[in-house]
């Protein structure tokens, strides 16, 4: 085990952990900053090893990445392949433990910045376990980072901007998009024009997408949902149909679609377990999801523990950049460093949240779609615990909420740790019992990544 | 594209910096594990370590993310049933 000790542990490389690590690197912290991926970026600006002009056909802000990545190239310690599993709290310091490469690093920071990111919200319909089914995000993340298409002909579906980014770069890189099916109707935009014009840099990369969808012939049906996916050994169709307000299907609108592949994606989930860990305060976003809870300066409630980007509310890549670099200075004060604050950098953050909130509201995600289930659609990928097993632990054992629905039904209790299916849980619960599921029964995993018992056994946890 | 690994008999192509379950699906395998209770196929869901669906067994270890494993040239990989733990059936 190796332990280092450093002024400032940024945990994530993505817009938020970059920001804040060239940031507080900037002002003369010593700064270490530890990520999951080879490359660092993220999710948005992910790219093939050393290639980052590998993507500069999709859709994304390369020039930004390119100035944070040469910042912390000279000034930071960066760590790819690192798997933060926890954070412990010392009286003066945070001990951040990661597994590489199947040992247990530790490495010491006075202050912490947690920008840990999101990964795709999913929602459970029938067939949605058949191979061709992706989650949207790793549709575009195979394109990215590995240069492979998930398919030939290629169903994207969900609610939220987002899809609009997917649909395009997989029509750049030659995928015929058979449509991008939106559960949402986004005219509601027009009810929230105040926060849209505060940030005019999210008008134009809409209208890019929009572009790009025309230019590929490309539909988006709104009030539309992917309801059913069809296949033996994989998808080979899925069923899309109209959609009330409230998200139940309309009768007789179904048909079939054919295709080889989906992307499907709801909204994103936040990965708060570190937060958690520490003990810092959280909240229910707008969107449903738990984030934690953050001041003007992306402090947390635990002294020391600062947060950027989506675990503080998801709101995308340039408000995760705004947050990274409010952080990289805060933890920097906080440390007792001289630091300058821009005049128009928190402002830039409340139009960004303002932007992010408006955003929430348009894509809402109302309750509808569990009447698209069946008795036997899985909802835990993992354990592979079926509509009709979750409702059998509310309705004939006598769970009341959804973490005695896990432990009755092994929902949840997988690999995932509840990951992909936490949401849909919590969602089944609540209609189940007509009572209001809370988040955060199904958030905690104490270890936040797999660490093998050799690992364990090798690090010194006393 | 010259480089190969092995998956099941089979030699997989893959580009530099590809895992091996991107390569997989680019040569056109989309399962490569049976799950335990209903024995379904699995292959890449997320694609980025989250759902632990495209688990793989690489060089008799089974249960690895085949989307987190980079290709390497003379890998060994090979399809999964259940638990990936047969062996120790008694």
């Amino acid at each position: 085990m190796a332990i280092s000790r450093y002024d400032i542990v940024v945990v994530g490389a993505g817009p938020a952990g970059l920001a804040a690590a060239a940031t507080a690197a900037r002002v003369g912290c010593s700064v270490v900053m530890l990520d999951t991926a080879t490359e660092p970026g993220g999710q948005y600006w992910r790219h093939p090893p050393g290639r980052p002009d590998a993507v500069a056909d999709l859709p994304h802000d390369l020039t930004t990445f390119q100035r944070l990545a040469a910042a912390v190239r000279t000034r930071v310690d960066h760590r790819p392949e690192h798997h933060v599993w926890t954070v412990t709290r010392r009286t003066d310091a945070f001990d951040v433990h990661a597994v590489r490469a199947d040992s247990d690093v530790v490495v010491t920071g006075s202050a912490l910045v947690l920008a840990t990111g999101a990964y795709d919200r999913q929602l459970p319909f029938p067939g949605w376990d058949l191979p061709g089914v992706f989650t949207a995000g790793g549709a575009q993340a195979l394109l990215k980072a590995h240069r492979v298409r998930v398919g030939g002909r290629v169903a994207v579906g969900g609610t939220g901007p987002f899809l609009l980014s997917v649909a395009a770069g997989l029509a750049k890189r030659g995928v015929d998009v058979v449509g991008v099916v939106e559960a949402n109707r986004p005219l509601g935009w027009l009810r929230h024009i105040p926060a849209m014009l505060r940030t005019p840099g999210k008008m134009v990369e809409a209208a890019g997408y929009g572009a790009a969808l025309a230019r590929h012939r490309i539909g988006v049906h709104t009030r539309h949902a992917i309801v059913a996916a069809h296949g033996e050994d994989r998808v080979d169709a899925v069923t899309v149909a109209r959609l009330d307000s409230a998200w139940r299907v309309v009768p007789r609108s179904a048909r079939t679609v054919a295709c080889d592949a989906v992307a499907v994606g709801w909204g994103f989930v936040p990965q708060v377990e570190l937060p958690l860990g520490l003990g810092c305060a959280t909240r229910i976003d707008l969107d449903g999801s738990l984030v934690a809870v953050v001041d003007e300066r992306q402090a947390s409630t635990i002294p020391g523990v600062f947060l950027a980007g989506e675990v503080c509310g998801v709101g995308g890549a340039a408000l995760a950049v705004t947050e990274g670099q409010i952080s990289g200075r805060a933890a920097a004060a906080w440390l007792g460093r001289p630091v300058d604050w821009p005049a128009g950098l928190r402002r830039r953050r409340r139009a960004q949240r303002a932007f992010a909130a408006a955003m929430h509201r348009v894509y809402a995600v109302p309750d509808g779609w569990l009447t698209w289930l069946d008795q036997s659609t899985p909802v835990c990928r993992c354990e592979e615990v079926t509509v009709a097993e979750i409702r059998t632990a509310v309705d004939h054992l006598g769970a009341t909420d959804a973490r005695t629905v896990k432990l009755f039904s092994r929902a949840g209790m997988g690999w995932c740790q509840g990951r992909m299916c936490a949401y849909a849980t919590g969602c089944l619960t609540s209609a189940a019992t007509g009572r209001r599921a809370d988040p955060r029964s199904l958030a905690e995993r104490p270890v936040a990544a797999p660490i093998t018992l050799g690992a364990l056994a090798d690090g010194d946890h006393g | 594209m010259s480089d190969r690994f092995d998956f099941d008999g089979r030699a997989v192509p893959f580009a530099a910096g590809q895992s091996v379950g991107a390569a997989l699906l680019a040569a056109g395998v989309t399962s490569w594990r049976t799950t335990r209770r209903g024995a379904r196929p699995r292959g890449l869901f997320c694609g980025i370590g989250v759902c632990f669906d495209c688990l793989v067994t690489v060089e008799d270890r089974p249960n690895q993310r085949a989307c987190l494993v980079p290709a390497r040239a003379g890998l060994r990989v090979s399809s999964q049933e259940g638990t990936g733990r047969g062996d120790l059936t008694v």
